[in-house]
């Protein structure tokens, strides 16, 4: 039988399986309970820290905008970042207080944003010496993106960590970089920060490649 | 830090889909206009990932002819599993990754609140599934194929029968979600999903094989369907 990804096609290497959408019902599979589905006993979802983490307990949301300017009601996130001291957490445990891994979504309910219940994360080390600042790291999938978009979100109250980052300060137009920049809001004493995706045209968020 | 020796062979953007790819309508207004920004050198943020060997599963999560009723009632449709390998670029094993799947029904419809196909939802199947690999990078599912389904496309666009596959593999650069079609469906070369992809090679890397060796007989058929997430080099001579 011949199996197409055994085959290498240089002498050297297989190819990647190609990418395809995450389609319209993504939620199914990945965001349970955010498709009014039955979860089972344990999932990867939005809360990140529990009581106990290590850490300033904050949340972050957002919403995700197409090129026409119109909310994006079913795109599914996930995010990667580290802990308090700056260190990520591999293992994922749900009886751990934080996991450096968490998902949400933005569906038709909810005024369509997505949230994270996390801390905010330390900075992390860079081989350049230089710290990165504070981040986390997310991937957009959804119906009509064909391979997933990468970014990182940065906070708007570490701005001078964000005026160092080897990374944030590797996008050429200073303009740009501010798209990846959550803004700090407070709400009944509770620390929110907010960044909107913009996938499109005007303020189109940073995406990378890495 | 392990990472930092770490890096991973460079996404071949042209051999996965543009994300511009007007004959898949949704693409257009969602697809980035600016050139997305290359990290020359990933940070340990980039090079690391998570690892779910510590997920509570359940007995019945890659079992979806159980896993929605607990067996109280069997799905209608053809049996199946479908079966694989998750390797890397240089045929390494990918062992203990999660590996997750989601699908319609045998009729092509989708447990989920937005889809009103007409064709019914059977009520013993979820259409859900998750598992790790094992020490040598195998998984399993057992499962019915999901009819094709029609979608707002063009006039008259069908989906190809598929399954979602979602892969974490050894760090979020590795990190896929990609579909499993089955072998000599013609509603494959129709597609305009499937047709966002250039290269006909790697179309070919979607496409599920029946596999009559690994099939049960008298119970069910199977399909092979083997992942290849990016390589894993160590990097030589860096800073100096």
């Amino acid at each position: 039988m011949n199996q197409p990804n055994s085959r290498p096609t240089s002498e050297l290497m297989l190819r990647e399986t190609a990418s395809q959408t995450a389609g319209p019902y993504v939620h199914i599979g990945l965001a349970l309970a955010a498709a009014g589905n039955p979860t089972r006993d344990e999932e990867i979802w939005n809360e990140m820290a529990r009581d106990g983490a290590e850490g300033e307990r904050i949340e972050v949301v957002g919403t995700v905008i197409d090129g026409n300017g119109d909310l994006v009601r079913d795109a599914f996130i996930e995010a990667w970042q580290a802990d308090a001291k700056g260190e990520y957490q591999r293992e994922f445990d749900l009886k751990k207080p934080f996991n450096s891994f968490g998902r949400t979504a933005t569906t038709f309910d909810h005024g369509s944003e997505w949230s994270l219940k996390t801390i905010k994360p330390g900075p992390v080390a860079h081989a350049s010496g230089q710290p990165q600042a504070p981040h986390i790291n997310l991937a957009i999938f959804a119906r009509g993106v064909n391979i997933h978009l990468q970014t990182r979100l940065y906070f708007e109250d570490e701005a001078e960590a964000n005026g160092k980052c080897p990374v944030l300060t590797r996008i050429e137009s200073p303009t740009r970089r501010q798209t990846l920049i959550a803004r700090r809001e407070e709400i009944d004493g509770k620390v929110r920060y907010r960044l909107d995706i913009r996938l499109q045209g005007e303020g189109e968020t940073v995406f990378f490649d890495f | 830090m392990q990472e930092e020796n770490k890096r991973f062979v460079e996404r071949d953007r042209n051999w996965h889909p543009p994300a511009y790819a007007p004959g898949y309508k949704t693409s257009v207004a969602r697809s980035p206009q600016q050139a997305l920004v290359s990290m020359q050198k990933p940070t340990v943020s980039e090079l690391s990932g998570p690892d779910f060997r510590h997920l509570r599963m359940g007995p019945h999560d890659n079992d979806l002819l159980l896993n929605f009723t607990q067996g109280q009632g069997l799905p209608q449709g053809e049996r199946i599993i479908m079966f694989g390998r998750v390797v890397d670029q240089f045929g390494k094993p990918v062992p203990h990754t999660l590996v997750e799947m989601w699908q319609a029904n045998a009729g092509g419809r989708y447990r989920h609140k937005n889809d009103r196909y007409l064709a019914p939802l059977d009520p013993h199947f979820g259409g859900v599934g998750r598992t790790l690999t094992d020490e040598q990078g195998w998984y399993r599912f057992r499962t019915i194929k999901p009819g094709p389904y029609p979608w707002p496309n063009d006039m008259n666009s069908w989906r190809p029968s598929h399954i979602h596959v979602s892969v974490m593999g050894p760090s979020i650069s590795t990190r896929l979600i990609t579909q499993m079609y089955f072998e000599g469906d013609p509603l494959i070369p129709l597609c305009p999903i499937v047709n966002t992809i250039k290269d006909r090679d790697a179309v070919e890397t979607m496409i599920g094989r029946l596999d009559m060796a690994r099939s049960t007989p008298m119970d069910c058929l199977a399909y092979r369907f083997d992942l290849v997430v990016r390589g894993e080099l160590q990097t030589f001579f860096e800073n100096q």
